[in-house]
C-alpha cells in the first residue's frame, strides 16, 4: 500500500526563488485499489509520483510505499515499485524482449524468471508479434505497451503510472486501461495520474485533485460530485480547483 | 559476485550492445582508426613523396642575369641537365613571385674573367622563400656554383704548382651514431602520442555524451533511475563502456599504424628508388618504420590511464549537460585542453622529469616519445601510471556524485 503524510517538495530556482511543487500532500491507497491523481499540467502530479518512486527526495513529510519509507529505504521501495514516467522513453536499439531482460536483470531476476515473465506480459498486453523487433521501429502504442511491460517485469506490488495513455489511439488506450484494471484485480496498489476525465470515471476507485502542488479534494468520483454539486467531472474539477476564477483573474 | 559488480556488468553489457548497434559509434570506434586514419597518413605521405620526387626530377627553369662577357659559365649552366636556362628578362622578380620562373642567378658581366684572374665576384641567387620548387632550383644553383668555385680554385692551384689541399686542408663529415630507432623516435615520437591522445579523446567523447546527456534527452534515464540499482553501478557500467570505446579506438589505430608504417616505408622506398632521386625523401622513407615496436606497444599501454581520465571527465561533463547538444558544447572545447599538452610534448628540448610526470596528458605524451625511441624509465612509468590513475579516480568519484544529485539529473 501507499501512505503519504504531509509530503512536501521545494525546488530552488535561481530566477523564481523557492517553488513549492508539492505542498503538504497526504493520501493513502490500499492494495486492490486505483488512486487517481487528477490535475492540470504543472499541478504537481509528476513530482508526487517521482517522490513516491524515490527519484526525488522530499523536503518535508513522509511516505511509505509497500511498507518501506521513501527516505530511509529508497532501494527497497524501488524493488517493489513499477514506475512509468510520463516522459519515459525506451532504448531504440534494443528489442522489446531485450528491454524487458535488461530491466528484469536490474531488478535482480534470473534469466528463467525473466523469460517466463516476458511471455506472461507479452500475452497480456498483446506484444507477441513485435517482441523481437527493435523498439526504434515501433508505433506509439507498441512503445507504450513495451514501457508498461518494462514497468511490471518484476511483478511489483505497487504500480505508479504517470499519464500512461498520453498520445495513444483509442484501441491502444483501451488495451492499457484493461491491463491496469487487471492489475488492480490481482491486488496491486495503483497510482494513476491523468487529466483525461473519462479515464478517471472508468478506472479510479478514489481520486485526489491536485492543483498548485496542493491536494484540494479527495474521495470517490461520487463523493467529489456531491461535494462540488456538479455531475460532469470536468465541472467538478473546475469547481474544486477554482481554475475558472484564476483564469478570469 | 557482489550486487554492485553484478549491476555494473548488467549496465555495461546493455550499453555496449546498444553502442555496437549504433552506426555513429561504430564509425568513431572502428572505421576512423582502422581505415580512415591510416589511409589519410599513407595518402599524405605518398602525395608528399610524389610531389617532392616530381619536383626534383623536373629541370628547373632558371634565368641568368648579367654574365654578358662570360660564355664559359653560361655554357656550364646550360649543360646542367637539372636546369633549363630561359632568356633574361627584367621582370624576373615578378616571374619568380608568380611561380612561372623558379629562380634567377645574377653574375657580373666579366664573371669568367674574374674567376680566371682570381678576382672576387659575387653570385646572387633570387628565389621564392618557402616554395618547394623554387627552393630546389636555388639549391641546385647553390650546389653548381660551389662546385664551379672548387674547380676554379683547383685549376689555379694546379697552374701555380700548389697542392690541392692548400685551399681545402680538410673535409667535414657528419656521422650519425644514434640507432635508427632513436632517430625515428625523435622524428615520430612527438606525433604518435599526439595522434593517440587525440584518438583516445574522440573515442571516449561520443559514447560519454550519448550514454548520459543523450539518455537524459531521450527520456530513458528516469526509467533507469527508478530501478533498485545503486547509482554508482549505473555510472561504473557506463564508464566502462566509454573506456572500452576509447581504448578500442586507440588499439585499432595502433594495430593499423603498425601495419601502415612498414607498408608506407616499403611503398615510399620503392617510389623513391624507382624515380632514382636520392637524399631527403629517401632518407625519410627509410626512417619511417624505425620506431621501437616494444616501446610503441608500451606507449599504447600508457594510454590506459589517460583513457580512464578522459572517460571519467567526459562522463562527468556529459552528466551535467541537459541535452546532447549542450554536452557537445562542453566537450568540444575540451579538445583544445587535450591538444595543448600533447602539442607541447612535440616541442624540441622538452625532456620528461618527475615534476612533468604529474601533469596529465603531457606526461603520457612525453613518455611515449621516450618509449618509441627505446628509452624505458621505470620510475617515470610508475609515477605517470599512478598519478593518472589518481586523477581518473577523482574524476570518476565526481561523476558518481553528480549522478546522485537530483538537481543535475532533473535539470530543465
Amino acid at each position: 500500500m501507499i501512505s503519504v503524510h504531509s509530503l512536501t517538495k521545494v525546488f530552488q530556482d535561481r530566477k523564481r526563488g523557492q517553488i513549492r511543487a508539492v505542498d503538504d500532500v497526504s493520501f493513502s491507497c490500499q492494495p486492490g485499489q486505483i488512486y487517481g491523481l487528477l490535475g492540470a499540467n504543472g499541478a504537481g502530479k509528476t513530482t508526487v509520483m517521482r517522490l513516491l518512486a524515490t527519484l526525488l527526495r522530499p523536503t518535508g513529510g513522509s511516505a511509505m510505499v509497500a511498507g518501506y519509507s521513501v527516505t530511509e529505504a529508497p532501494d527497497a521501495v524501488r524493488a517493489h515499485v513499477g514506475f512509468l514516467a510520463a516522459s519515459t522513453a525506451l532504448y531504440a536499439r534494443l528489442t522489446a524482449r531485450e528491454t524487458l531482460a535488461y530491466f528484469g536483470a536490474l531488478q535482480g531476476m534470473d534469466a528463467g524468471a525473466i523469460a517466463a515473465r516476458t511471455d506472461t506480459l507479452a500475452r497480456g498486453l498483446g506484444m507477441t508479434d513485435f517482441l523481437d523487433r527493435r523498439v526504434g521501429t515501433f508505433s506509439t502504442g507498441m512503445k507504450q505497451k513495451t514501457s508498461i511491460a518494462r514497468t511490471l517485469v518484476h511483478d511489483p506490488s505497487v504500480i505508479i503510472l504517470d499519464e500512461p495513455t498520453l498520445g495513444l489511439d483509442v484501441m491502444a488506450a483501451r488495451a492499457i486501461l484493461r491491463f491496469v484494471r487487471d492489475c488492480r484485480d490481482r491486488g496491486k496498489t495503483v497510482i494513476y495520474s491523468t487529466h483525461v476525465m473519462p479515464e478517471v470515471e472508468r478506472l479510479c476507485d478514489r481520486v485526489g485533485i491536485i492543483h498548485g502542488g496542493r491536494l484540494l479534494a479527495e474521495g470517490t468520483v461520487a463523493e467529489l460530485r456531491q461535494r462540488a454539486g456538479k455531475t460532469d467531472l470536468e465541472d467538478v474539477f473546475v469547481a474544486l480547483t477554482g481554475a475558472e476564477k484564476e483564469e478570469a483573474a | 559476485m557482489s550486487p554492485l559488480v553484478r549491476h555494473t556488468l548488467t549496465v555495461y553489457k546493455k550499453e555496449l550492445r546498444e553502442s555496437l548497434r549504433d552506426r555513429r559509434t561504430l564509425i568513431s570506434m572502428f572505421v576512423v582508426p582502422t581505415i580512415a586514419i591510416p589511409l589519410l597518413m599513407l595518402g599524405f605521405a605518398v602525395v608528399t613523396v610524389k610531389l617532392v620526387t616530381q619536383a626534383k626530377s623536373e629541370a628547373s627553369s632558371v634565368m641568368i642575369l648579367g654574365a654578358a662577357q662570360s660564355p664559359a659559365v653560361k655554357a656550364a649552366l646550360a649543360a646542367n641537365p637539372k636546369l633549363k636556362i630561359v632568356p633574361p628578362d627584367p621582370g624576373y622578380r615578378a616571374a619568380i613571385s608568380g611561380k612561372s620562373l623558379r629562380a634567377a642567378v645574377e653574375l657580373a658581366d666579366d664573371f669568367d674573367l674574374a674567376v680566371t684572374e682570381s678576382r672576387r665576384s659575387d653570385v646572387r641567387i633570387y628565389h621564392y622563400d618557402g616554395d618547394l620548387k623554387s627552393g630546389i632550383a636555388a639549391n641546385e644553383l647553390d650546389r653548381f656554383f660551389r662546385d664551379y668555385r672548387e674547380q676554379a680554385v683547383q685549376a689555379t692551384l694546379s697552374a701555380r704548382g700548389l697542392p690541392p689541399a692548400l685551399a681545402r686542408p680538410y673535409d667535414i663529415k657528419r656521422q650519425n651514431v644514434a640507432p635508427p630507432e632513436k632517430v625515428g623516435g625523435a622524428m615520430f615520437g612527438g606525433i604518435i602520442p599526439y595522434v593517440i591522445v587525440l584518438l583516445c579523446f574522440t573515442g571516449a567523447m561520443y559514447p560519454a555524451m550519448d550514454l548520459t546527456a543523450g539518455e537524459k534527452e531521450r527520456g530513458t534515464l528516469e526509467t533507469l533511475l527508478a530501478s533498485p540499482v545503486p547509482r554508482s553501478a549505473i555510472v561504473y557500467g557506463k564508464f566502462f563502456v566509454v573506456l572500452t570505446s576509447a581504448l578500442s579506438t586507440v588499439i585499432f589505430a595502433g594495430l593499423s599504424t603498425m601495419i601502415t608504417l612498414p607498408l608506407s616505408g616499403w611503398l615510399l622506398g620503392g617510389m623513391v628508388k624507382g624515380s632514382a632521386v636520392a637524399a631527403g625523401a629517401g632518407a625519410a622513407a627509410g626512417m619511417m618504420p624505425q620506431i621501437n615496436p616494444l616501446g610503441f606497444l608500451v606507449s599504447l599501454g600508457m594510454v590506459v590511464p589517460v583513457a580512464i581520465l578522459f572517460a571519467a571527465v567526459l562522463l562527468a561533463v556529459s552528466i551535467f549537460a541537459r541535452t546532447y547538444k549542450e554536452a557537445q558544447s562542453y566537450a568540444g572545447p575540451m579538445i583544445m585542453v587535450v591538444i595543448m599538452p600533447a602539442v607541447a610534448a612535440m616541442l624540441p628540448g622538452i625532456e620528461l622529469n618527475l615534476r612533468l610526470c604529474l601533469i596529465p596528458i603531457l606526461n603520457v605524451s612525453l613518455v611515449s616519445k621516450e618509449l618509441v625511441s627505446g628509452t624505458f624509465n621505470p620510475v617515470h612509468l610508475a609515477v605517470i601510471f599512478g598519478s593518472s590513475c589518481v586523477y581518473a579516480a577523482a574524476a570518476l568519484a565526481f561523476a558518481t556524485q553528480l549522478f546522485k544529485r537530483e538537481s543535475v539529473l532533473f535539470r530543465t
